[in-house]
C-alpha cells in the first residue's frame, strides 16, 4: 500500500559525507540546537508572562469588557460612572452586564506579616466571573467578612490558609470560606481574593466611582460590532476577550522594556546559531571543495551539488530544531515541577517562530555553501 | 578516432597582456591508443587536457570527439558529455574521505542517476578489476597512496567511458609504484574500445605510451620516439 521511502543515491552520498564527518555534524547540530534551545527559552518566556499579565481577563472570561478610553492593559483600574452600568444594560444586543472591582488591598497576617493582595469583586447578584471552588461553598461569599482565596503559587505568601481562618485587611476583618483555582496564576505574585463586589468596595478604599470594568454579555455575537458602536458613542470603549488580550500584551510589548529586551536576547539568540552553524558548514564546504570541484569536472550539474548542500543543511537544521525544542520543553516541564509560578509556555506561535529562524539559519549556511561550489571551476582542480 | 583537435589557442591574462597556454595546437587521438603529452612545467600540458575533455572553453580551435563537437554544446550537454564519455584521473586523486572506497568509485553512476544496488555492486566489480577488492570498505585514507591512485582509476572507468584522461598520475607515487600502476593501466585497462590521453613529465613511464607528443611553451612540438635514448621533457 505504502511505497517505500528510498533516498536517491545522491542524497545518500551528501547524508554519508555530511553524517561521517562527525565533529562537524555534531558541532552543526549542537549550533543549532542551543539556538533554538534559547529562541524557544526566550519566546516561551515572554509567551509566559504575557498570560499571565492578561490571567485577570482571562480567569474572569466575559465576551465583553467596558472600560474607559484611556486604559492601556488590565492592571489600570480607571473607575467608571455608575450611570454607564446602567446605559450598558439598556444598549441593544446586549444580554446582561454586571459591574467588576479590581483593586489591591494589604492583608495582615496572624503572624504579624503584612502581605499585598489582589481583590476581585464580583457582581453580588450572579456572581459573573467567580473562581472555581475546589474546597467549600461558593454561597458562603455571602457571609459576614467573606472572602475565597485562590489556591496558586502564591497562596504559601498567605501561611496556606485553611477554610475559616480570620485576618486583616485594610484594618477590617476578614475570613476564609472558600478555597479556589484559576486556570492562570498572575504574573506580580500576588495572591488573588474574591469577594462580592459591596464588599470589596466597603473593605478597600476607592475613589468616588468603584466600577473597574463592566462585564457584559451580548444575545449573539453578531451584536459585538454593534455595542462597542454604542459604548463608544457613550464615550467609553469596549473590547471582546481577545483584544482585551492583545492590547494588554502590546502594551507590554511596546511601552514597556520587556519586549525589547525579549527580542533582543532572541536575536542574540539566533545570531549566535546562525554563526555557529554558517562558520561549521561553510567549513565542511571548504574542506570538501576540491572534490566537489572534481564532481564538477566527472559530470556533476550545478543543481547536483545543491541538492547535496541543501539536503545536508536542511537534514542538520530539522535535527537541531527538533532536539532544540525538546531540550527547552524538557527544561521548562522541569522547571515547573519546581517553580509552580514559572511564566513560560510553549505556543504553536513560538514553534512556529523559531522554526523560521531555523530555516533562515538553513537557508544562509546553504547559501553561502552553494554560492563557494559553484565558483569553483574544474580547471582549478586541474591545475591543483 | 576518438578525438580530433584543431588549431586550439588559449591565453590567459588581459587583452593587452596575453600570456600563451596552448598555440595553435592540433592533433588526432585513435581508438586504442595511450597517448602521452610531456613538456615542461608551464608548457600547456594541463590547460590542453582540460581543453580537450571539455572543461576548458578555447579562445579558438575545435575539439570534435565521437563526432561531436564539443565547445558547440550547451553547458548541460558538455557535462553530460564528460559524465558519459570522459573518465578522469586526477593528480590528487581528490576522493572523499568520508565515504568508502566502493562509494567513491560509484560516484560517476551516481551522477549517472543509476539505482543504488547497481552503483555498489558494479563498483564492487570495478574494484576487482584494479585488485582492490578486499579494501571496498575502507576510506580512501586507509589506502596507500598507490592504492588510492588505483581507486582513483576505478572512478574513473567505472562508467566505461570511451576516453580517459590523466593528469600526472604518477606525480605523488614512487618511482616503481608509479610504473607498475601505469604498465597496469596499459595492460588492464586499455582496450581497442577506448583512448587514454596522459599528461606527464615522469620520463621513467614512458615506455608505457602508444605515442608520445611534446609540448613547450604552448606549441605542440611534435612526435617523440619513446624509444630514444634520453628522452626527458626537457627535450
Amino acid at each position: 500500500m505504502f511505497s517505500k521511502f528510498e533516498l536517491s543515491g545522491l542524497l545518500k552520498i551528501a547524508l554519508k559525507l555530511l553524517v561521517n564527518d562527525k565533529g562537524k555534524f555534531y558541532t552543526l547540530i549542537i549550533g543549532i540546537m542551543f539556538a533554538v534551545f534559547l529562541i524557544m527559552q526566550m519566546t516561551s518566556s515572554f509567551a509566559g508572562m504575557m498570560q499571565r499579565t492578561s490571567a485577570d481577563i482571562i480567569n474572569v472570561g466575559a465576551k465583553i469588557w467596558v472600560m474607559d478610553p484611556s486604559v492601556t492593559s488590565a492592571r489600570d483600574n480607571i473607575p467608571l460612572p455608575n450611570y454607564v452600568l446602567d446605559a450598558v444594560k439598556s444598549m441593544n444586543g446586549i444580554k446582561y452586564a454586571v459591574p467588576l472591582y479590581n483593586g489591591s488591598g494589604l492583608v495582615k497576617l496572624r503572624s504579624g506579616k503584612y502581605q499585598a493582595v489582589e481583590v476581585i469583586g464580583l457582581d453580588d447578584t450572579t456572581l459573573f466571573g467567580r473562581p472555581n471552588i475546589v474546597k467549600g461553598n461558593i454561597n458562603a461569599i455571602y457571609n459576614n467578612d467573606a472572602f475565597i482565596v485562590i489556591k496558586n503559587a502564591d497562596y504559601e505568601k498567605l501561611d496556606y490558609p485553611p477554610i475559616g481562618t480570620t485576618f486583616e485587611i485594610n484594618d477590617h476583618r476578614g475570613v476564609i470560606v472558600a478555597i479556589a483555582e484559576s486556570p492562570i496564576g498572575g504574573l506580580f505574585g500576588t495572591p488573588t481574593f474574591y469577594t462580592t463586589y459591596t464588599r470589596a468596595i466597603a473593605t478597600l478604599p476607592t475613589t468616588r466611582f468603584t466600577i473597574s470594568y463592566i462585564l457584559a454579555n451580548p444575545k449573539n455575537d453578531l451584536e459585538i460590532t454593534s455595542i462597542k458602536k454604542q459604548v463608544k458613542n457613550l464615550g467609553y470603549k469596549a473590547v471582546t476577550q481577545q483584544e482585551f488580550i492583545d492590547m494588554n500584551t502590546n502594551y507590554y510589548l511596546f511601552k514597556t522594556g520587556m519586549g525589547t529586551n525579549i527580542l533582543i536576547m532572541t536575536l542574540i539568540s539566533f545570531i549566535v546559531g546562525l554563526s555557529v552553524a554558517g562558520q561549521t558548514f561553510y567549513t565542511f564546504v571548504l574542506e570538501n571543495l576540491d572534490k566537489f570541484g572534481a564532481l564538477k569536472a566527472i559530470g556533476a550539474k550545478k543543481s547536483d551539488l545543491i541538492q547535496i548542500i541543501l539536503f545536508q543543511s536542511a537534514v542538520v537544521g530539522f535535527l537541531g530544531y527538533g532536539f532544540g525544542v525538546f531540550l527547552s520543553s524538557v527544561m521548562i516541564a522541569l522547571a515547573k515541577l519546581r517553580l509552580a509560578n514559572y511564566a513560560s509556555i510553549v505556543t504553536a506561535g513560538n514553534l512556529s517562530f523559531s522554526f523560521f529562524m531555523v530555516l533562515f539559519i538553513i537557508a544562509f549556511s546553504s547559501y553561502i555553501g552553494i554560492r563557494k561550489v559553484l565558483k569553483i571551476e574544474p580547471f582549478d582542480i586541474f591545475r591543483g | 578516432m576518438i578525438l580530433q583537435a584543431k588549431n586550439l589557442i588559449q591565453w590567459f591574462g588581459t587583452e593587452d597582456n596575453k600570456t600563451y597556454a596552448v598555440r595553435d595546437v592540433s592533433f588526432d587521438v585513435d581508438y586504442g591508443e595511450m597517448l602521452y603529452i610531456i613538456g615542461p612545467s608551464g608548457s600547456g600540458k594541463t590547460t590542453l587536457l582540460s581543453i580537450i575533455s571539455g572543461i576548458l572553453r578555447p579562445q579558438a580551435g575545435i575539439v570534435i570527439s565521437k563526432g561531436q563537437e564539443l565547445w558547440k554544446l550547451t553547458d548541460a550537454e558538455l557535462t553530460n558529455f564528460r559524465l558519459s564519455t570522459i573518465g578522469f584521473v586526477f593528480q590528487d586523486f581528490h576522493l572523499f574521505p568520508k565515504l568508502t572506497t566502493r562509494e567513491n568509485v560509484a560516484i560517476p553512476l551516481i551522477l549517472q542517476r543509476r539505482e543504488w544496488d547497481e552503483c555498489m555492486e558494479k563498483a564492487q566489480k570495478t574494484l576487482e578489476i584494479v585488485e582492490l577488492k578486499g579494501k571496498a570498505d575502507l576510506p580512501p585514507y586507509k589506502l596507500s597512496i598507490g592504492e588510492q591512485q588505483r581507486v582513483a582509476i576505478a572512478r574513473a572507468i567505472i562508467a566505461e567511458p570511451d576516453l580517459l584522461v590523466f593528469d600526472e598520475p604518477t606525480a605523488s607515487l614512487d618511482g616503481s609504484t608509479g610504473k607498475k600502476i601505469i604498465s597496469f593501466v596499459r595492460e588492464n585497462i586499455l582496450n581497442d574500445k577506448r583512448a587514454i590521453i596522459l599528461v606527464t613529465h615522469d620520463n621513467r613511464i614512458y615506455s608505457s605510451a602508444t605515442r608520445i607528443l611534446r609540448m613547450e611553451d604552448g606549441k605542440m612540438m611534435g612526435e617523440i620516439d619513446k624509444n630514444s635514448e634520453n628522452i626527458t621533457d626537457e627535450n
